[in-house]
């Protein structure tokens, strides 16, 4: 069975936004639309995002990290969210895994968000419907657009290409090598929700110095005198 | 719901797909918009554009809210009759009476005094039509925000290696096995930078960051190094230090393509002390360095012309030539420089310690000379040789306005153009890359007017309003030595202010100093706001009135698209357009977005028509133009030449049959030539089908070693990008400098500064970098302002253009200051609580956030996301303005009155750059009775006539239905 999802790359996200705002500007003329804001041009606006970047420092001065943290939906294989809807909106797709909300079955009530232990989904408050991440699915399945194009908007936008996106139960496929080969991890495993986007970790280069490296016979200063006799007196002057 | 699977965007409405140039940061990426029933749907990246390869930014997918905005502004504007300025107490009038209005005051003054109008444009990738506008008008007072953004980089690195970071050049990630990023640079190319670090650390290269702050792009840095403020120059110099006691430079790079080997004139009591020195010869003139240099060589022991065949020069000794001359070689002077900037010495002052500095100058040096690249690629260089390969000595280095936004910051950048020499990486692969037009001649030839005899009535300017000074007969001084600008670019005080200095433009016409203006326009620029520095009393300047009850700035002209904090101050409002209704150009005459691979430029066409009565900037400037009679836009009989923008852009050419126009793809009247050619009638035809971008791919053997490569050169001159195919040699050693140092010093016939400004030149002019500490400090007690303040770039809101947008205000409604949990222990208070901010100059209250994140004698916020209450848009209770702060408020535009002038702008004395990183802060915590609201407030700007109504609570934006609710 195809499970969709997005593998995303800390090592190069530089937390730069992008894939929050062509998720937004993709989505709320969309399927899944709209992503409504509230108080657009007021006091503490707030709207609905299917993808957030959280920033978080670890470590003390100055070892200190800063890390970019993008978060949406990670469509889980065994998604808590699911079993515990009351109306059966909440579903998960058999055909490529990706897990949905149907608006017109949903009543709001808040079951599902409160079992999502990542706090992925978010409710639209003037609609009063859960509504959270589709992986595009209004795109990576519109067989109108170039195959390049069927991606989400998010993996399409991300300047860093930190955000890998696949099938990861190919394990050929682009997303299960980049987990196997770097360390790819899931969030919160303990949960048992086994999530289906996985996050590649940091990976720190360094560069060794020999010390031979310093004392080579190459030095450009051996073809300067070290000193330059200009007259003055010495011992071939005076000793003898 | 309906299945999705089922579901395709594509067949909802009408639908069009439409390529244009982005234009949310001053990037310019290529981008698709997408439309739906005439509504933008969706803005994303255009795969086939050479600069952003199909992906987009945050501020880039943002662009339907900045289009659908109800900031904007839509009709144009004049300040009611009796009401008070700054009030926004407007009544809309008609184009006509716009025009008709600015036509007979702007004709009046240019009858009697053209330098009585002042055009200021926040932006500098239009500068070749609004520099031409100035120059036809006849103006000096011209510029762009470059004074206060980045100058010092510019003008650092061209007068260093004939190019610089910015456009017009930057670090080689491909080839690069060691990128080295200094001080906050995140904001120029920066999708393509975004693209290019990731794919650097993906193939195992090592990326250190040096910046006071680990955000951006340091996040993903390898190394972080923490570095104190404006001492950036302190450790550059050690590095430069200990790698010549090293030997870790490029001999052979250096004595070819530098002057390291070429001989100094060293006698301190000479007046030709400090110059190169000339063999006599027959020198043709022209703005090159003429090869009458001389190196000492090894074999002979004695002097030789320099790049003779065989010779092998000395880089280090002390020598006496034939007539008794004694000479030194430049890279000796530079040795005897940092002899005292041991990595020790350099350790309190930039908080690093010595055992860093040198490991980072080793990892600087050893990666250059061992991993080394080879390109299989034949070149002939200056001097005939032919070679069989391109070397690459793979360190990049990156920097921008965290090293240039200080008053040492030319002197810093000069260093850092020396080091990127010595490891011999300058147009190499993997180390800095030129693009075109650069590299041009060190300095670039043009030149600003020598005299104010260069203004007349009725006559256009004899000069370009900003130009390369190369010595002190370039310099724009009247009689006395002082300046004729308003803003005192090109005057003893910043002699080398290569973009001005717009941010002393309002203090000085307010002060009438050196002289009043009746008419400032101000073209998408904050400056009652984020642009200017000392914020609350610019505003006060605006609306300052001589005793007579007239305005000290008499009228004030502001073209914005949106309702910014300025366009409150404005006599008369001009709606300009948003970058999707619009015709426009990225030009080969300005700052174009060309790639290393050779030159690209680039333009918008219009996706949307205007929003009400808009009209793009660049057609005002042209009706202008054309009713004033400038002569660029009439013909010889005083008809209009030009029927609008897009019919000047294909048909103006820099003179008649020069070839060279604004636009150089498919030039030639059937399309087939590039760079020059005659107009083509179906230009913007051409650049419609091709995505808007045009792109010249040079071949590869001239993709490097541009300074000196003689196929390359020829085939810039060839096609018009330079007047000579002379090799650019690095100024090491800058004689440039030397010159206006040795006028200082009384040394030189001619133009000798203001006798309260020679000391000031005399030290500042140093032909080689040193370091000292920024000038505010100097003057401050930092004892009692013990921290550092600066600014960071968000990368959703660069620029910060943005906060009259719904989806990128919700990433930052509001900033913080950032700083040591250090620092909150010393001052009793706790993170998230309110402090005040405060410099010698103001304070400001804000909220505070704790960080382990940032050098514990710095403090930090975003830029600009504080706004005035009512503007932009915004409800008067807005984040923006009662909890986001503007750090401007604690930042003087001017130093404190000084032995050297009392009105000196607060700026690097070389080049005028605005020294907005300087400013030195105490923080303590507001007491709890006070408002948890940012200070200053100011009076709610109100809606203007034709701008939106409040929206509500709710929006759901929809494209195809969001317009028809």
């Amino acid at each position: 069975m195809t499970q969709l999802a997005l593998v995303i790359d800390l090592n190069v996200c530089v937390g730069c936004h992008a894939c929050v705002t062509s998720c937004k500007e993709w989505n709320t003329s969309g399927w899944a639309g709209p992503l409504v804001d509230r108080n657009p041009y007021g006091a503490a606006p707030t709207g609905t995002f299917f993808n957030r970047v959280q920033t978080f420092e670890v470590g003390t001065f100055p070892n200190t990290e800063t890390v970019h943290f993008p978060k949406s939906c990670l469509h889980c294989e065994d998604p808590p969210c699911v079993p515990v809807c009351p109306t059966g909106a909440s579903y998960k797709r058999p055909d490529n895994g990706v897990v949905l909300v149907d608006y017109d079955r949903c009543i709001g009530c808040k079951y599902c968000s409160w079992a999502c232990p990542y706090g992925a989904r978010e409710l639209d408050e003037q609609q009063r419907v859960m509504k959270k991440c589709t992986l595009c699915i209004d795109r990576i399945t519109d067989l109108n657009l170039s195959e390049r194009d069927r991606k989400p908007a998010c993996v399409l936008a991300c300047p860093a290409s930190a955000r890998l996106f696949g099938d990861v139960h190919d394990p050929d496929s682009e997303v299960s090598v980049a987990i196997r080969e770097r360390g790819g991890y899931q969030l919160m495993p303990e949960c048992g929700t086994r999530p289906s986007n996985h996050y590649l970790p940091r990976h720190r280069t360094v560069m060794h110095i020999d010390p031979e490296a310093l004392t080579r016979v190459d030095n450009p200063l051996r073809k300067e005198d070290l000193t330059a006799y200009t007259g003055e007196e010495t011992l071939d002057d005076v000793a003898w | 719901m309906q299945d999705p699977t089922t579901y395709s965007d594509g067949l909802i409405g009408q639908v069009e797909v439409k390529e244009t140039t982005c234009y949310m940061c001053a990037c310019r990426c290529g981008i698709r918009v997408h439309l739906r029933d005439g509504e933008v749907r969706y803005i994303d990246g255009n795969p086939n554009h050479p600069l952003n390869k199909g992906v987009i930014c945050a501020k880039g997918s943002s662009g339907i809210m900045k289009q659908y905005s109800p900031g904007r502004i839509t009709r144009p504007l004049r300040r009611k009759a009796g009401a008070e300025r700054g009030a926004s107490e407007f009544e809309v009038i008609s184009w006509e009476e716009a025009f008709s209005l600015l036509t007979e005051r702007l004709a009046r003054l240019r009858a009697e005094d053209p330098k009585q109008f002042a055009l200021f444009t926040g932006r500098d990738q239009m500068q070749a039509l609004t520099g031409m506008f100035a120059k036809q008008f006849g103006t000096p007072n011209y510029a762009a925000h470059g004074g206060f953004c980045s100058v010092n980089m510019a003008a650092g690195l061209i007068y260093t290696i004939g190019g610089s970071f910015w456009e017009f050049g930057g670090p080689d990630l491909e080839h690069a096995r060691l990128f080295v990023m200094i001080g906050t640079a995140e904001d120029h190319h920066s999708n393509p930078l975004k693209m290019a670090i990731s794919e650097f650390k993906r193939r195992g290269g090592r990326f250190i960051s040096i910046n006071p702050i680990r955000t951006g792009y340091s996040a993903i840095a390898d190394e972080w190094v923490p570095i104190k403020p404006g001492s950036d120059g302190a450790l550059i110099l050690a590095i430069t230090h200990e790698l010549i006691h090293t030997g870790l430079f490029d001999r052979d790079f250096l004595i070819q393509y530098s002057n390291a080997a070429e001989l100094v004139i060293n006698d301190p009591a000479r007046d030709d002390h400090g110059l190169l020195y000339r063999a006599e010869m027959h020198v043709e003139e022209g703005c090159f360095d003429p090869d009458n240099r001389l190196w000492w060589d090894r074999e002979i022991n004695g002097p030789i012309s320099t790049h003779t065949p065989g010779a092998e020069p000395r880089l280090l000794g002390s020598y006496v030539l034939p007539d008794g001359t004694p000479v030194k070689p430049s890279f000796q002077l530079l040795k005897e420089r940092v002899e005292s900037y041991t990595p020790e010495w350099a350790e309190p002052i930039t908080g690093i310690p010595a055992a860093t500095i040198r490991r980072l100058a080793h990892e600087m040096g050893v990666t250059a000379r061992d991993q080394k690249i080879e390109l299989p690629l034949k070149w002939t260089d200056c001097w005939d040789d032919e070679h069989d390969s391109i070397t690459g000595n793979p360190v990049a280095f990156h920097a921008m306005r965290g090293l240039a936004a200080h008053s040492n910051g030319f002197q810093t950048i000069r260093a850092l153009g020396i080091l990127m020499s010595l490891l011999g990486t300058i147009d190499r692969p993997g180390g800095f890359r030129h693009r075109a037009p650069y590299p041009r001649p060190i300095p670039p030839c043009p030149k600003p007017p020598t005299g104010p005899e260069a203004v007349q009535p009725n006559t256009p300017l004899d000069g370009l309003p900003l130009g390369w000074p190369a010595k002190p007969e370039d310099l724009f001084v009247d009689a006395a030595g002082e300046a004729v600008r308003l803003d005192k670019a090109f005057s003893w005080e910043y002699p080398l202010s290569v973009h001005g200095l717009m941010h002393n433009v309002i203090t000085n016409a307010w002060r009438g100093d050196p002289y009043p203006i009746d008419t400032l326009f101000l073209f998408m620029a904050n400056m009652a706001w984020n642009s200017t520095m000392n914020t609350g009393e610019v505003r006060r300047m605006l609306v300052d009135k001589q005793p007579n009850g007239e305005y000290k700035i008499p009228f004030l002209v502001v073209c914005d698209t949106f309702a910014s904090e300025t366009v409150a101050f404005a006599d008369l409002v001009l709606p300009d357009t948003t970058y999707l209704e619009r015709h426009d150009v990225l030009s080969m005459l300005d700052r174009p977005i060309s790639e290393f691979e050779g030159p690209v430029d680039a333009v918008r066409i219009p996706i949307l028509p205007p929003k009400g009565d808009c009209k793009p900037f660049q057609e005002m400037l042209i009706e202008l133009g054309s009713r004033l009679k400038l002569p660029a836009f009439v013909n010889a009989d005083g008809s209009r030449k030009y029927r609008d923008y897009p019919d000047f852009i294909v048909n103006y050419e820099t003179s008649p049959g020069s070839g060279i126009g604004f636009l150089a793809g498919w030039r030639g009247e059937d399309g087939d030539k590039s760079l020059k050619g005659e107009p083509n009638p179906n230009q913007w035809e051409r650049y419609a089908e091709h995505g808007c971008v045009f792109q010249h791919e040079l071949p590869h053997n001239y993709q490097y070693m541009r300074n000196w490569n003689k196929g390359y050169l020829h085939w810039a001159r060839a096609h018009g990008l330079i007047r000579y195919a002379e090799p650019i040699i690095l100024h090491l050693y800058s004689e440039v400098l030397q010159k206006f140092r040795l006028a200082a010093q009384g040394k030189r016939p001619g133009r000798q500064p203001p006798e309260r400004l020679r000391e000031r030149v005399e030290t500042f002019f140093d032909p080689l970098p040193f370091y000292y500490e920024p000038l505010e400090s100097q003057l401050t007690d930092t004892a009692r302002y013990p921290l550092n303040a600066l600014t960071q770039r968000p990368m959703a809101m660069y620029h910060s253009w943005d906060s009259q947008n719904a989806w990128l205000r919700q990433i930052h409604s509001h900033n913080y200051l950032y700083l040591s949990p250090r620092v909150g222990a010393e001052q009793g208070f706790g993170d998230g609580d309110w402090v005040w901010v405060e410099s010698v100059h103001g304070r400001v209250r804000c909220m505070c956030r704790f960080s382990e994140a940032v050098e514990p004698g710095t403090v930090w916020t975003w830029n600009a996301i504080g706004k005035a209450a009512g503007a932009w848009g915004l409800s008067a209770d807005a984040d923006e303005s009662r909890k986001g702060f503007l750090l401007n408020h604690l930042i003087h535009e001017e130093l404190p009155a000084h032995a050297a002038g009392e009105h000196l702008s607060n700026s690097d004395p070389v080049t005028g750059q605005a020294a907005w990183f300087d400013v030195r802060v105490r923080v303590y915590k507001a007491d709890p009775h006070e408002p948890a609201m940012t200070s200053p407030q100011f009076t709610p700007m109100p809606r203007l006539p034709g701008q939106e109504k409040q929206r509500g609570k709710w929006q759901a934006y929809v494209a195809g239905i969001f317009g028809k609710k």
